[in-house]
Formats: structure tokens, sequence, C-alpha cells
């Protein structure tokens, strides 16, 4: 079994695949409603929000590092974005809210990458900081109070494609092709370019990588801000999709990302990973929940299968490590 | 296992090595404490302190639970929703199937809670010693599959209304210090018991600072890791109880804003985040200097969340100032 997997060196996205196909037969033969056109549009609807968030923190995880506070960030960004365009700039369009979502958002993300460089402190508890200090001063400044009277292009949602269905019509939102863009830019610069190979060396060896002439801090600057960019995109999504800007409504959306993110490959110690196992990771989590949906299991239960899934993933793709030592040496 | 690993002299120079982080600390709080009782107008009073002896033991313990394995050089996200499962555990078990038992059935309830934390860590602990995964992962499919669990069992609601003695606990005093500040008191005198003077904190530290040093040197680090993982469940179980005892209720996510200040708590009082370093003492001054910040910045009418901004700011700094010395391995 295992020389099997090695000789075909599926990768993680292929495993992901498969497994996300084998649900899919499964959830298609089993309901009579997860293989029709609706079911997979609102799927990709609702996940298009975490998408965005998973790609940003890809490349985060991929150049070694970690962030915990990039939902807080697009909180923030929603709130000050939504505060400028309604109070200074008297609504604003489509255009001027994208732009300053991006703005704020890498602002946020460059605020991270210059703490993590120029003062050389370990990511995680750099997130964490800026986790309470984003978080502590949006409270502050909101006084917990949500935005419900967004500008009119926001609240309106933007039909894309529109088929019809069983039921009425299928329809795949605006937010589903921000998504698209952003997979793609993302995995333009991770695997096209020069720049992304570099991500990738300095994450699994940044002294290698530094002393072979990459620029450290054209790295940091680039996965923290490129994830706060991202997060910033995925803020103005969310208060499209729920037409309100609630203060606290992303938090805690972090870790079940990151989760999602290393189900797609990406390793804490950097180096691997990719968008397209990203995506896939999350794609398989909402496979998931929407199958068990569908399949009339009470939505109580979710987290839990959900956390399991994880911790047997986890488990099984260090398999490896369970075997003994003689039999591990051959497959390295 | 060679007995000089545990010789009184070694424990009691490591005991020495925190002077610094201990010196810190104490400056910090003394120094917080002055600062807030010349601007906040009551913040000496007896109220204030014993508010503040109230709120801290939840932190503090699920802080200690966190400790442990970041010495160990790892993390457990889960600490929050092991203290849930512990806590509705209990709570299930004196209303339910323990009911009809009268007196015994509190203290019965309340091994059972802890045992269920200890279990969830013991969990963690097999995974990431046999397995080999990150840490960070294990216990973060853990919290999310653990929060799964209360969810399920509870239906999002609650369990409340516990006995009177629940309340005793949770509320009460002993010698004018409130029973859960004593709770706390005695697990970090305990934790702190055996990381500094027993084999097996030496060999956590140990494990932290060096991991293929210390299986050369034959230690069983698998055995290790399990024990750390479960002394965190332990302790989170532990923290659970209080929260029972405090709020006479339990409800999944309670808590659950805690998770990255136990971090962040750690991080301040001088733990290493690449494992090693890091000691009890300093945490639980460490926890006193941001419960008398949030106190103080509560009566002199901020709200709670400038607190939790000034917690980030405060670790971002202390962080910049310590970084240049902690070794990274």
């Amino acid at each position: 079994m295992r020389n099997l997997l090695s000789r075909t060196r599926l990768g993680t996205e292929g495993v992901l695949l498969g497994i996300i196909l084998a649900l899919s037969i499964v959830l298609a033969l089993t309901t009579d409603s997860f293989l029709s056109l609706q079911n997979l549009f609102d799927l990709l609807n609702n996940q298009s929000v975490n998408i965005i968030f998973a790609v940003g923190l890809v490349v985060v995880l991929i150049a070694g590092g970690i962030d915990i506070s990039f939902a807080v960030a697009a909180s923030v960004v929603q709130y000050v974005v939504m505060t400028l365009l309604i109070e200074t700039l008297g609504g604003g369009s489509w255009a001027l809210g994208i732009i300053l979502s991006m703005l704020v958002g890498t602002l946020l993300g460059l605020f991270n990458a210059l703490l993590i460089h120029r003062f050389r402190i370990v990511s995680i508890i750099v997130t964490i900081g800026t986790f309470n200090l984003f978080f502590g001063l949006l409270m502050y400044f909101t006084g917990g109070v949500s935005i419900y009277d967004i500008p009119d292009w926001l609240y309106y949602s933007i039909p894309l494609l529109d088929l019809p269905a069983e039921r009425g019509s299928a329809t795949l939102y605006f937010p589903a092709a921000v998504m698209a863009v952003m997979v793609m830019l993302t995995w333009f610069i991770l695997a096209r370019t020069g720049f992304g190979r570099a991500v990738y060396g300095f994450g699994s060896s940044p002294e290698a990588a530094r002393r072979s002439g990459v620029s450290v801090w054209k790295i940091h600057a680039f996965a923290y801000g490129w994830l706060g960019l991202c997060a910033g995109v995925a803020g103005l999504m969310q208060a499209h999709i729920v037409q309100e800007v609630v203060p606290n409504a992303l938090i805690g959306q972090e870790l079940p990302i990151l989760a999602a993110v290393v189900l797609g490959g990406a390793t804490l110690g950097g180096g691997r990973g990719s968008v397209l196992g990203a995506v896939l990771g999350v794609l398989l989590l909402a496979v998931v929940q929407n199958g068990l949906n569908l399949l009339g299991v009470t939505p109580y239960a979710f987290r839990m299968i959900v956390g399991l899934i994880i911790l047997i993933a986890i488990t099984t793709s260090n398999l490896g490590n369970l075997l003994p030592r003689s039999t591990r040496a051959k497959n390295v | 296992m060679n007995k000089p690993l545990n010789t009184p002299s070694s424990a009691g120079v490591r005991l020495g090595g925190d002077t610094i982080e201990v010196m810190a600390m104490t400056a910090l709080l003394i120094f917080s404490i002055v600062f807030f009782s010349l601007l906040a107008p009551g913040f000496l009073s007896a109220t204030n302190f014993s508010s503040m002896s109230m709120q801290l033991p939840e932190l503090g313990l699920l802080s200690l639970a966190m400790l442990v394995p970041i010495i160990s050089g790892g993390l457990n996200l889960s600490v929050t929703f092991t203290a849930n499962i512990a806590g509705l555990t209990t709570a299930w078990l004196v209303q339910g199937l323990l009911a009809g038992m009268g007196i015994l059935s509190v203290p019965m309830a309340i091994m059972a809670g802890l045992v269920v934390g200890a279990a969830a860590g013991f969990l963690i602990g097999v995974i990431v010693a046999y397995v080999g995964a990150h840490p960070i992962l294990v216990s973060l499919g853990a919290m999310i599959f653990l929060q799964g669990v209360g969810e399920f069992l509870t239906r999002g609601g609650g369990i409340s209304g516990m006995p009177e003695v629940f309340q005793t606990i949770g509320s009460g005093n002993f010698l004018g210090v409130p029973i859960p500040m004593l709770i706390f008191l005695g697990a970090a005198a305990g934790l702190m018991y055996v990381m500094h003077f027993t084999r097996t904190g030496f060999s956590i530290y140990m494990l932290g600072s060096n991991p293929r040093a210390t299986e050369y040197s034959g230690i069983n680090v698998k055995r290790v890791l399990i024990t750390v993982y479960t002394i965190s469940g332990l302790l989170a179980g532990l923290a659970g109880m209080v929260m029972l005892a405090r709020f006479n209720s339990v409800r999944v996510g309670h808590g659950e804003s805690y998770l990255l200040i136990t971090v962040l708590a750690c991080f301040l009082a001088g733990a290493n985040p690449f494992g090693g370093f890091g000691r009890v003492l300093p945490l639980v001054l460490g926890l006193m200097s941001l419960q008398v910040i949030a106190s103080g910045m509560n009566l002199m009418g901020a709200s709670q969340h400038l607190a939790t901004a000034v917690w980030g700011a405060f670790l971002i700094i202390v962080m910049a100032l310590r970084m240049p010395f902690i070794k990274q391995s």
C-alpha cells in the first residue's frame, strides 16, 4: 500500500482530491440534492470567504511562519473601510471598496511583518500579540456595535451566473469570482514566478535562502502582506454576503482555517504546501459538512466529526512515523 | 535514568535560574500596582482585591495547563475546551447519574471531571508521541473535536443549577482568601514541585531544550510527551471545575477567549517559544500583573477590551526586548 502510494506520487493534493471525489460520489448516491447545481453553487458561494483566507494563509505557512491574527485583521478592515466609505467618501463604489480593503489589509499584514522581521520575534507570538491588540482596539472603538447601514453597492448581491434548476434557479454570486481571482493570483505568484520559488526556498531553509541571496525582508513583507491583502478582500466579501458588519463575527475562524490549510498539505515547518491543497482542504471540510447536512445529521455533531477527520488525517499522513525505523528508512 | 539527573543541587540551580524572570515579573507587578493605585480611585480597596482574586484562577489554571506543553517545545490549543468537557462531565454526573447518591456524588463527579480532562490530554499526548505530528496541529484537531463533542452533548445549551457545595467552592472564602485562588495557588505549587524537583520535570525541560539529546540520554521521550499533555489536561480539567463552581453553570465555549491569552501570559513570563525554558513562579506573577492591569483599567473607566489591547501591545514590546536573548533551536 505504501509502495503503491509512493510510486504513483499522488501527493497530498491528489489524495485530497480522491477523498473529495469519493465523498461526492457517496453523497450523490445517498442524497438527491448533493449533485444539484444549486447545492454545488451554494457550496462555492459559502466557501468563497474561507478559501480567500486559506490561500493567503498558505503563503505564510510556506514561508515558514504562522499567523493567528488574520481573521481579526479582516474584521478591522471591514470596520475601517466601511466607516471611511460612509462617513468621508459618501458611499463609494465596488472599485473603491476593494482597493481600500486591500490597502488596509496589507498595512495590517505589513505591521506583523515589520515586528517579525525588525524585532526578530517568532511569528506565532507576534500574531497572538496583534490578535489581542487589533481585537481589543476594534471592540474598544466600536463598542461592539454592528454596522447595518452598509452602502447599496455592497448590500445587494450580484449574480454572476444564473442557471435554471429544479427549484427556482441556481445562482453563483460575485464573491465566487473574487475568490477565483485571488486563487489564480496566489497560484501564479507561488508557482510561476521566481519570487514564489524563493518563498518556498526560504520556508524550507531560511539560512540557505539568505546565503543564496534571497532578500529576507521581501519574503516576510510579501507573505504577511499578502495574507493581509487576502484578509482584507475576504472581510469585504463576508460583509457583502451577510449584508452587515459585526465586529466579532469572524473571530474564532482563524484556527479552523489553519486546520483546513494544514489538511491541504502545508506544514508548520515551512517549505511545503500549495494553493490547490489549501483550496481542497477547505473544500473537503465543506463537503463533509454539506453532506452531513443533507444526510440529516444534527448540525450540533458537525464540529465533532470535522475535528475527528482532522485528527485522523494528521495521524494517517504521519503514518510513516509509526512504522519501525528500518521500514521507514527505505521509503525516504 | 541516571542518579545525577535529580540531585537537589541541580534542582536548586534550576530554581535560581529564574531569578531574572522572577525579578522582572515582580518589578512589573509592583509597578502596575503602584501605577494603578495612584491613578485609579478605589484600586487599593479590599473589594477590588477580592474581585481580582476571584477572576484570576480560571485564567491562571488554564495558563499553567499551557505552560507545561510550551516548556516541552509544544503547545496545547485544546485547554479551554478540555476545561469545558471536564466541567460538562461533572455537571452532568452531579445532575444525572449520581444525583441519588447524596453528598458523596460531588467529590466523585469532580474526580470524574478531572479524569476526563486528564484523558483528553493523554490522548493528545499519545498522538503527539507516536505519530510525531506537530503538537499545534494535534491539539488544534483535538480542540475542534472537543468543542464538537460539547456542542453535540449540550445541543448548544448549557447546564446550570449546581448544588450548594459548588457555590461554596466558587465564591467562598477560607481565611479571607477566595477558595478558587487557593486552588490555583495549590496547583501552581504542585506544578512547581513537579517541574523543579522531580525527574519528570527535569526530563520535560530537557526535552524542550534538546529533543535529540534527550532521546540519546536514554529518557523515554514518548512517555515524557504523554505525561506533559496528561498534566496539561488535568490542569485544564481543574480550570473547568473552578469555572463550573464560579458560574454555577457550564456552557461550551465559556472561557474560549482565554486561549490566546494563556499563550500570551506564558511568553510574557519568559517561556521560550522553542521550548526548554519557562517557570511557574514568573508565570504566576505575570498573571497577577495582567489581572492588575485589567482591573485597574476597569476602575479607571476603560473597557475590558482596551485591557486586551494593552496586553497584546505589552506582549509585543516585552518580546521585542527579550528576543535577542532567546535561544532558538
